[in-house]
C-alpha cells in the first residue's frame, strides 16, 4: 500500500452561528467567529489517497485526475466564497474546520477512480488543522 | 440543527514555547555523559524554541460543529503546559528531578499532563518539535488506532 498526498489552497470566508442558540449563547460559544459579516482564511487542503502501485503505470493514482477532481468538486465550490451562503452543505451546518473536512471528504469519496481516499486534512491556519478519515 | 450523523474527526493545534535544558545523567561518568550527549552536555545548558502539536479526537458536536471548543483546549494548554515550561530551565523543574530532560521525556510528560487533565476530547497524540529538523511523537503506552 502506498499513500499519496496532494495539496491545494483556497480562500474563503465564514462565520459561526447556531440559530437554535440565543444571541448570548452564540457569542459565548463562538466568540469573535460569531460576527455575521464573516471573516476569512487561507485554507490549505491535503488529500491523501492510498492504493497499490499499478504495475504498468507505476502510479497509485492518476495525479492529473486527482487534481482535476479536487478542482471540480472542492475548489470551484469553495474558493473565494462565503461558505455559509454559497456552499450548500453550510446553509444549515456550521462551516467549522471539522465540518469543512467532512464536506470535502463527502465530495471526493465517490469521485475517485482508482485509489481509495485515506484522509482529508484541512488547515485553517498553520497552527490549526483537522483530519477526517471517513465515517467510522 | 438538522440531522448530520455524528462523525469522528481529529483536531490538531500547535503551540510555541521556549526553554533551556542540559542533557546529563547522574548515572553516568563524566566521559560517558560527554560521549552520550556531546554539546548538549554543556553544564550551562542551552535552549530551544519548542513547538508542541496536540491532537485530540471525538465526534463532531452537531450544535457547534466542533470536536471541542478551541478556547477550552487553548486555555488548558496555556495553564497546564505553557505556563509550566515556557521560559524555564527544564533541569530545575520538579518534573525533571528524576529524569533527563530530553525531548523524548518532555514529550511524554506533556502527553501525561494532557491525558490526565483534559476532559473535553480524547487525546490522540503529542508531537514535539525541538528544532525544524527533530521531532518526537508519543501516543501513550499501548498502540492506539
Ligand atoms: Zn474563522
Amino acid at each position: 500500500m502506498v499513500y499519496l498526498t496532494r495539496k491545494a489552497e483556497f480562500s474563503a470566508s465564514h462565520y459561526y452561528h447556531n440559530p437554535d442558540f440565543s444571541p448570548e449563547e452564540n457569542h459565548r460559544v463562538f466568540g469573535k467567529c460569531n460576527n455575521p459579516n464573516g471573516h476569512g482564511h487561507n485554507y490549505t487542503l491535503e488529500v491523501t489517497v492510498k492504493g497499490e502501485v499499478d504495475p504498468r503505470s507505476g502510479f497509485v493514482v492518476d495525479l492529473k485526475q486527482l487534481k482535476e477532481v479536487m478542482h471540480r468538486e472542492v475548489l470551484d465550490a469553495m474558493d473565494h466564497r462565503f461558505l455559509n451562503k454559497e456552499v450548500p452543505e453550510f446553509l444549515n451546518r456550521i462551516p467549522t474546520t471539522e465540518n469543512i473536512a467532512i464536506a470535502v471528504w463527502q465530495r471526493l469519496v465517490t469521485k475517485l477512480e482508482r485509489a481509495q481516499l485515506h484522509r482529508v486534512r484541512v488547515y485553517e491556519t498553520p497552527d490549526l488543522f483537522v483530519d477526517f478519515y471517513g465515517e467510522a | 440543527m438538522h440531522g448530520v450523523r455524528r462523525m469522528k474527526a481529529h483536531l490538531s493545534r500547535r503551540y510555541l514555547f521556549s526553554a533551556s535544558h542540559r542533557l546529563h545523567s547522574e548515572t553516568m561518568s563524566e566521559e560517558e555523559n560527554q560521549a552520550t550527549y556531546g554539546k548538549c552536555n554543556n553544564p550551562y545548558g542551552h535552549g530551544h524554541n519548542y513547538v508542541v502539536e496536540v491532537t485530540v479526537s471525538g465526534p463532531v458536536d452537531e450544535n457547534t460543529g466542533m470536536v471541542c471548543n478551541l478556547t477550552d483546549l487553548d486555555g488548558f494548554i496555556e495553564r497546564e503546559v505553557l505556563s509550566r515550561f515556557d521560559h524555564e530551565n527544564l533541569n530545575t523543574l520538579q518534573e525533571f528531578a528524576q529524569e533527563v530532560p530530553t525531548t523524548e521525556n518532555l514529550c511524554i510528560q506533556i502527553y501525561e499532563i494532557v491525558h490526565r487533565g483534559f476532559r473535553k476530547a480524547h487525546l490522540e497524540r503529542v508531537r514535539l518539535e525541538e528544532t525544524m529538523m527533530n521531532s518526537f511523537e508519543y501516543a501513550g503506552g499501548e498502540a492506539s488506532h
